[in-house]
């Protein structure tokens, strides 16, 4: 009988908590599915009569939302295949290959972690107008093309992969490269799934970053782009949330459909890092 | 294990392997570190030609002056404060209630961990309009208990209040994650060796889980201090592009940002950078001394 109660009493406080987590979105998908009045309607209304879906394409077009998509998947994409790629070549050295210097390089690469990223940005302004690259994709890619992060974690799982696989295939004839591509990466399909997902949504929702290093227009990324439209457009909220809606989107069903690794992810280098 | 030595042609065939992720590494990382410990000691300094034609340490004189950098510190650390230890005592306990249960704790997870995925910017804008005065959904809770209207982001009583709730709510999932890892990874066999010492369930708590949790609430800690310390998005996404109503959600690196970005004095934020990462530094520091004593591993 007491069991019983405190794990109704836990199904409340959850529950409890759920929604908590749960009212700002809904609030945010109702606002946007409302008309201009019925957003000020006090007490306010969550299910509005006539569902208003023209807000969206009210709000795409208010700006150039296009444009910005474009550029979001065009930064993201390349950024995370390009970290991806400097990742595995590196984690692949300090998992698997022996060469002077290593455990220094290794702690000097952990000391970086440490230090506060918002430090680097006035040093990367300075490089990247140097190069030209400022108001660019460049600018926007290049910066974050290694992760430290990354790197570490990918060499957990490859240090725990069997020796007797490597020599097994050094056996067959295979090449370091071949071993690499062809069987370790393959073999670690689930931890590269993770930290690529992690990478997408750091790239997807970076912020600080692209509003420094774009100055036009349709060079921005669409936290950049939702803010901008936020001071121009004042004060018309069931616009302001329809964007803000498809600006969170995307990330919602990549997370609903990978979160088994997203968790994965955070709990092997969180726990190690 | 490899028991291979290194050798000059080995080490070369690891640097081959490594190249692209030092190339960007030092450019993009490491030369910066360096190069902001020195331009906070500039003091005339022309980043077109990159001349230095004077170094001290008025730069951190300036700040040492600067009200609104006293203002900037003052809010961050009232941040930090407001932050952490709410969220990690709120994500202990729902990571404990989460571990009680079986069905439906799937979509519990899902749910809380919803926020972390989620644009800040894209949320924030959300909480401009629950925070709204008139017609936000927060002041409509809060009358439905007797509580007056609060201008949450027009106040500066109550702006940096609303930073801390939003953050709380953001930062919430993430670490209940690590807490339910934790709680994964402790052996079951000191509950059943407690229990028949006959420890009640309170007692396994205080004198199993919480000690054998240690480790993760010293991590959970220690994230969670230098993230809040680095807070910008949130404020600049909250108030618009503005560090909050007469400058109450003004923080260290919204002060760098405003510094280097909008006023183009780059060796005053450089040195702002500076200070912020010797503070959490020390911060750290403080935390591992005290973690010694009281974390067991």
């Amino acid at each position: 009988m007491a069991k019983k109660l405190s794990k109704v009493i836990i199904y409340v406080l959850l529950s409890v908590g759920a929604i908590t987590m749960l009212v700002p979105f809904i609030w945010m998908v109702s606002t946007s599915l409302k008309t201009g009045p019925e957003t000020i309607k006090v007490p306010p209304i969550w299910i509005p009569k006539v569902l208003q879906w023209g807000n969206y394409i009210k709000a795409w077009n208010a700006a150039p939302f296009a444009q910005y998509f474009i550029n979001s998947v065009v930064v993201t994409v390349v950024t995370t295949v390009g970290q991806l790629f400097t990742s595995i070549l590196a984690a692949f050295a300090f998992s698997r290959l022996q060469f002077y210097g290593k455990n220094l390089l290794f702690m000097i690469f952990l000391g970086t972690m440490m230090i506060p990223g918002e430090m680097l940005i006035i040093p990367n302004f300075v490089t990247l107008s140097k190069l030209g690259m400022i108001d660019h994709y460049a600018a926007l890619i290049v910066p974050w093309l290694a992760s430290f992060f990354t790197v570490f974690t990918l060499r957990q799982t490859f240090q725990a992969t069997p020796d007797q696989i490597y020599y097994a295939a050094k056996i067959d004839g295979a090449s370091d490269w071949k071993y690499l591509w062809t069987v370790l990466v393959p073999m670690s399909k689930s931890t590269i799934t993770a930290v690529t997902v992690l990478a997408v949504i750091g790239s997807w929702n970076s912020f600080m970053w692209p509003l420094i290093a774009t100055n036009s227009e349709n060079m921005r990324t669409l936290p950049v782009g939702l803010q901008a439209f936020t001071t121009d457009s004042g004060t018309t909220y069931e616009l302001l949330m329809a964007a803000s809606t498809f600006v969170i989107i995307p990330m919602v069903i990549l997370y609903m459909f990978l979160q088994k690794y997203i968790i994965a992810g955070i709990s092997k280098a969180g726990l190690k890092g | 294990m490899i028991n291979e030595k290194p050798t000059i042609k080995s080490t070369l065939k690891a640097l081959l392997y490594l190249l692209p992720m030092l190339v960007v590494t030092i450019t993009f990382s490491i030369w910066p570190i360096i190069s902001s410990f020195m331009m906070s000691f500039y003091t005339k300094y022309d980043y077109y030609n990159d001349k230095v034609s004077a170094i001290g340490f008025d730069n951190f004189v300036t700040l040492w002056q600067d009200p609104e950098f006293h203002l900037a510190v003052r809010n961050t650390l009232i941040f930090v404060v407001g932050v952490v230890p709410i969220t990690v005592i709120l994500s202990l306990i729902i990571a404990l209630l989460l571990n009680q249960i079986k069905w439906l704790s799937g979509f519990f997870r899902t749910v809380y961990f919803l926020p972390f995925v989620t644009s800040t910017v894209a949320i924030a804008m959300v909480w401009n309009w629950i925070y709204h005065s008139d017609y936000g959904l927060m002041n409509y809770f809060l009358g439905l208990v007797g509580i007056h209207p609060i201008n949450w982001l027009t106040d500066p009583n109550y702006s940096l209040l609303a930073l801390i709730i939003m953050s709380i709510w953001k930062n919430l999932g993430f670490n209940i994650i690590l807490f339910l890892v934790g709680l994964n990874n402790i052996d079951k066999h000191y509950y059943q060796a407690a229990e028949i010492d006959g420890a009640n369930s309170w007692q396994r708590f205080w004198n199993v889980t919480i000690p054998l949790l240690s480790p993760i609430t010293f991590l959970v800690s220690v994230n969670g201090v230098i993230g809040s310390f680095k807070v910008f998005d949130q404020v600049y996404a909250l108030f618009g592009g503005q560090p909050g109503p007469a400058k109450a959600d003004l923080t260290i690196v919204y002060y760098l940002f405003e510094k280097f970005y909008t006023e183009n004095k780059y060796t005053l934020a450089a040195a702002s950078g500076v200070f912020l990462f010797f503070l959490i530094l020390l911060v750290t520091l403080v935390q591992m001394w005290y973690s010694r004593k009281h974390v067991h591993y």
